[in-house]
């Protein structure tokens, strides 16, 4: 039956080059912890983007309870904390999820990097994997001001003040980033909040999409 | 161009077979190996590591709720700022003298600046042909050096900070605070020694904690209203009778008793 609505696509859509992208091909012995135990620093990667899932998906879902505005922002978050069914462990997971990330993240650079797997011709898939990584850490200091607690407004006034320091553009990317170039307020908050949900998100996606299409297209590094 | 079923390629890439590039590296299905079909055997145990991992994860999660502070009050002079744990190593680097005061643009752009950077184009930098730790000594040092630095100072500013007194200052207080019965007989005894730390509504503030949601009895808090607390509230603050002090400590219990309702 799946057989016959595969061949029914197939034929009018020729999908096997796709189906084949993203499943059909062969995992080396070196890779596989099933033969050696310690390739298990290949699911560093895996790990890393399964992570990412999870906090897409808590992420969406905190946004049905989260305002992004001064005056609810924090009684939002509270709400969702205390009253809302498995509210704290959706928060949860987005917050320990974000730390967790960073962590995988770094496992996933050191593997590549102490294996010399970024050497020709994956040259670009680093840069495009390092790239990632600094949207991660943009994803980090944009989200800590949502709760609009304390240490988050304090924090993120100490982040925007060294903003300002950045030579000749300081004082604009400060108001990009704030809103204003004194207050951290309403503006900052729904500025940061675009920018956690809409403008990092959609760089990571097509970071993501670009590192996944040159893994596939170039394959696993070889064996040491 | 052939298309569909039937097609190869090198390995599992999607580089086609019939083009013969050299510059693609040798490819692994040249090395002797068991390989493994991803779909469906590998995914399968793929999936039984991804569940270890989120068991794991989701016991991270039930064990240490989030923590949430309390609101923001861009008026509180005494808090002081901290970044979330991953941007510590930045921070702590501020602190040094040769990164910091005239030379600040060396500690906040120079020297992350110089790392990040050449952790992007680590490929051109190291761009020999040996993959081995042992064939490129320059890059694995260097890696290794900017890994203990950044663990280094991470560790060296977490561990001045006194994280429990941290949180107990930046408690959530419930949006809709209590009412507080102003013609209550121990408000005005509260409202003479205790209001300026703890706030118009038990909520405490920059120098004393919230007296909301505590476990303690009456006569602890008789006591502690006298003679303070270890280490944070200092001695003699109410210096009334005891039967003033009963009312004052009556007094918190029902805002207390009423909160928990």
């Amino acid at each position: 039956m799946l057989q016959k609505i595969y061949d029914w696509i197939d034929e009018r859509v020729d999908i096997t080059p796709i189906w084949r992208d993203i499943a059909d091909h062969e995992v080396p012995e070196h890779v596989n912890p099933a033969h050696h135990f310690s390739a298990f620093v290949y699911c560093f990667g895996g790990l890393t983007f399964f992570v990412v899932v999870i906090q897409i998906l808590s992420g969406m879902f905190l946004t049905m309870y989260y305002v992004p505005d001064i005056e609810n922002a924090w009684k939002s978050v509270y709400y969702l904390q205390t009253e809302v069914a498995h509210g704290q462990i959706v928060r949860g997971m987005h917050h320990w999820g974000a730390s967790v990330v960073i962590v995988m993240l770094l496992l996933h650079t050191l593997r590549v990097f102490f294996q010399g797997a970024y050497k020709k011709p994956r040259e670009l898939n680093w840069m495009v994997g390092v790239l990632i990584f600094f949207i991660m850490l943009g994803l980090g200091f944009t989200g800590y001001l949502l709760p609009w607690d304390n240490k988050a407004y304090f924090a993120t006034q100490v982040g925007l003040q060294m903003a300002e320091q950045v030579p000749i553009i300081g004082d604009q990317l400060k108001i990009l980033l704030a809103g204003d170039d004194e207050i951290v307020g309403a503006q900052t908050l729904t500025r940061f909040f675009a920018i956690h949900v809409f403008f990092l998100p959609a760089a990571l996606f097509a970071l993501l999409a670009a590192h996944f299409i040159l893994i596939r297209r170039q394959g696993i590094s070889g064996p040491l | 161009m052939h298309k569909g079923k039937g097609m190869k390629f090198v390995g599992d890439s999607r580089v086609s077979a019939d083009r013969t590039l050299s510059k693609i590296p040798k490819d692994y299905s040249e090395y002797p190996g068991r390989t493994e079909a991803f779909w469906p055997n590998f995914l399968l145990k793929e999936w039984l590591a991804g569940s270890v991992f989120l068991v794991g994860f989701m016991c991270l999660t039930l064990a240490h709720p989030s923590p949430l502070g309390g609101l923001a009050d861009p008026t509180n002079a005494a808090f002081i700022p901290l970044p979330d744990w991953y941007f510590l190593f930045l921070y702590e680097l501020l602190k040094y003298k040769f990164a910091s005061g005239e030379y600040i643009l060396l500690g906040m752009i120079g020297i992350p600046g110089l790392a990040f950077g050449a952790l992007l184009l680590a490929p051109f930098l190291d761009n020999g042909p040996g993959r081995r730790p042992h064939q490129r000594p320059i890059a694995v040092i260097m890696m290794l050096l900017a890994l203990t630095a950044t663990v280094w100072l991470t560790y060296t500013s977490a561990a001045h900070v006194d994280w429990e007194a941290r949180a107990a200052m930046d408690q959530p207080v419930p949006p809709n605070s209590l009412e507080i019965d102003t013609s209550h007989e121990g408000f005005a005894l509260y409202e003479a020694s205790c209001l300026s730390c703890h706030g118009d509504a038990l909520q405490g503030g920059a120098a004393g904690p919230s007296l909301v949601g505590i476990e303690r009895s009456a006569e602890e808090i008789g006591v502690i209203a006298r003679e303070g607390t270890e280490g944070g509230m200092p001695a003699g603050i109410f210096t009334g009778t005891d039967e003033e002090l009963e009312q004052l400590v009556d007094f918190i219990l029902t805002v207390n008793e009423q909160a928990a309702e």
